[in-house]
């Protein structure tokens, strides 16, 4: 494993005018972690994200993938580079099926979605490799059913089907959680916790048993800017924290 | 981990297969030439209606697969009739290379509006494409001493056909011709929508946001369909000059636009063969109820539109679409 972090940011902000979502944020995520970022609602979570992925433009400061500054390349570039996301918001092909979402993204990492000659299904690798990882994630009884026929929870396993499709180094997950009834969520968790240990994972999320059960590291954001970074222990045991977020009644 | 059960005819058997023709395939061509024999003297309209299904066609890869909603496709139509009659006014008569040069003129157009018109999306887009064939419309109604302005462009002379088939009074060359070259548009926008590129149109369709968020290259991908969709009906349009030998300012018309996408939404977008439905379903329409009622005959295409808006989603073949589920349910 490469000493070099799998993601980093170097004092990287962005402002809507007068308005500053992203703070001077300079963050490192090593390769193989299993990092979570919480913070309140506002707080810019997800702003960072989309600043990562090229979705926003930074105002300043740097992106680095694998040592490698990619500030300056399209989000598709840095798809390439090796960086897959899932939404906080279920973001699919709701008319295709559950194998044909898959599909589309395991075609754009092996470079063959540009072809208009052959026909798609003459790339039976591709195929392949698509069914088997819906398989691995427990999808394959609902490989060819329509994306919105899906209950909310099993969507949220699509999402994050395709983001693996791409064969990420980096992933960032944005809620996986989210809106998922919580008989459910230990699903999505499970999946998340058997991840191959070469994927670095930064995962968003509200709900602190998941972030305590599943991170390593935990960062914490209020107004744009990190507050505080260290293990779930020093997390819970921050005074700052527990005031801003955690709130005071809250316990281990 | 949940382990699934193995479903027995699986999906990626379906995806691995899509590409392979299929038998109702064949029913569109077995259809033109059987109306050829059985219809001798509808043939003239005939021809038409192949001319509309290719523009129709060229359409449908546009809106219905990378979803581009334009009103402004006959700005391309236009474009590629007036390159084959300007082209035939001036001496160059052979038929074949002139739609080669129409289509060239017509994608060529498409690449440069494209950049343009491609960077917005919905209402914006909708009015930008419009504007675009207005402008044409306005430009060539204006270059009179070129195209002839508001009177059309006349003394059109097209050579016969591979040096021997001439364009006869009856229309039969004219709608073997165009068969000809509509079959091989189709051979190339099936390739098309079968492809991985295709399929990647359909996902930009379904969710823009989540293609950027997997590394397609979105722009890219929809300036390449709107340019291969601007020389389809830049090839429609110089069938029409070819076969028609006049070409009128209405080919570039906004009315145009309009019918063309009022003609697949009947037929089914994003279907490839909406086209060959609801090109020739409005055509003999008009031709049958303008007979009776050459004043509102349009009246009766509109009340067919608001059916299959409210009613049939997916214009007739939507409604296939959903009895044959049914069917098999």
């Amino acid at each position: 494993m490469s000493a070099q972090p799998a993601l980093e940011t170097r004092a990287l902000c962005k402002s809507f005018g007068a308005l500053a979502v992203a703070r001077d944020i300079s963050f490192r995520l090593p390769a193989g972690a299993r990092h979570a970022l919480i913070g309140p609602n506002g707080a810019g979570k997800t702003t960072f994200i989309n600043l990562v992925t090229g979705r926003l433009k930074p105002s300043s400061g740097q992106i680095l993938l694998g040592g490698a500054d990619v500030t300056a390349l399209s989000a598709e570039k840095r798809v390439k580079s090796g960086i897959g996301r899932t939404f906080q918001i279920n973001t699919l092909f709701n008319g295709l099926s559950v194998l044909e979402n898959v599909l589309l993204a395991v075609g754009e990492r092996h470079g063959i979605a540009g072809d208009m000659l052959r026909g798609a299904g003459t790339y039976r690798a591709v195929v392949e490799e698509s069914q088997a990882l819906l398989e691995r994630l427990g999808l394959a009884a609902d490989a060819a059913r329509p994306v919105r026929e899906l209950p909310y929870g099993r969507q949220r396993l699509v999402e994050i089907a395709i983001a693996l499709g791409l064969a990420p180094k980096v992933l960032l997950l944005d809620e996986p959680a989210a809106g998922v009834p919580s008989a459910e969520s230990g699903l999505i968790l499970d999946i998340v916790e058997t991840l191959p240990r070469d994927i670095a994972v930064l995962i968003i999320e509200h709900d602190m048993d998941l972030v305590f059960r599943l991170a390593e590291r935990i960062t914490v954001m209020v107004q744009g800017a990190i507050l505080v970074e260290g293990t779930p222990d020093e997390i819970a045991a921050d005074p700052h924290v527990r005031e801003v977020y955690l709130g005071t009644e809250h316990t281990r | 981990m949940i382990v699934s059960p193995a479903p027995r005819r699986t999906v990626a058997d379906t995806v691995l297969g899509r590409h392979r023709l299929r038998g109702f395939e064949l029913v569109p061509w077995i259809g033109a030439i059987a109306a050829y024999f059985v219809f001798p003297e509808y043939l003239a309209l005939g021809g038409q209606i192949l001319i509309m299904v290719l523009f129709a066609l060229s359409l449908d890869l546009a809106l219905g697969y990378a979803g581009i909603v334009t009103l402004g496709h006959a700005a391309f139509f236009g474009t590629g009739a007036y390159v084959a009659g300007i082209l035939a006014v001036h001496g160059w008569s052979e038929p074949l290379s002139a739609i080669l040069a129409a289509a060239a003129a017509a994608g060529l157009l498409g690449v440069v509006t494209g950049a343009i018109v491609l960077r917005t999306s919905g209402l914006t887009l909708l009015m930008v494409t419009l504007v675009v064939a207005q402008l044409l419309q306005e430009a060539a109604n204006k270059l009179g001493w070129l195209t002839g302005g508001a009177d059309g462009l006349q003394g059109i002379v097209i050579a016969p056909l591979l040096g021997s088939f001439r364009f006869d009074l009856f229309g039969r060359t004219a709608y073997l011709y165009s068969l000809a070259i509509l079959f091989l548009a189709w051979a190339v926008a099936r390739t098309i929508v079968h492809s991985p590129f295709g399929r990647s149109l359909i996902g930009i369709r379904e969710n823009v946001t989540r293609m950027q968020a997997i590394g397609s290259p979105v722009f890219q991908r929809r300036l390449r369909i709107y340019a291969i969709s601007a020389a389809l009906a830049g090839i429609a349009g110089a069938l029409l000059t070819q076969t028609t030998q006049f070409v009128a300012l209405q080919v570039l018309s906004f009315e145009l636009s309009g019918t063309v996408l009022v003609m697949l939404i009947l037929g089914g977008v994003g279907r490839l063969y909406g086209a060959f439905i609801g090109a020739p379903l409005y055509m003999i329409a008009q031709d049958q109820l303008a007979k009776d009622d050459p004043l509102y005959w349009l009246f009766w295409i509109g009340l067919l539109l608001v059916l299959v808006v409210m009613f049939a989603r997916g214009g007739v073949l939507g409604i296939a679409d959903r009895l044959r589920a049914r069917t098999f349910r």
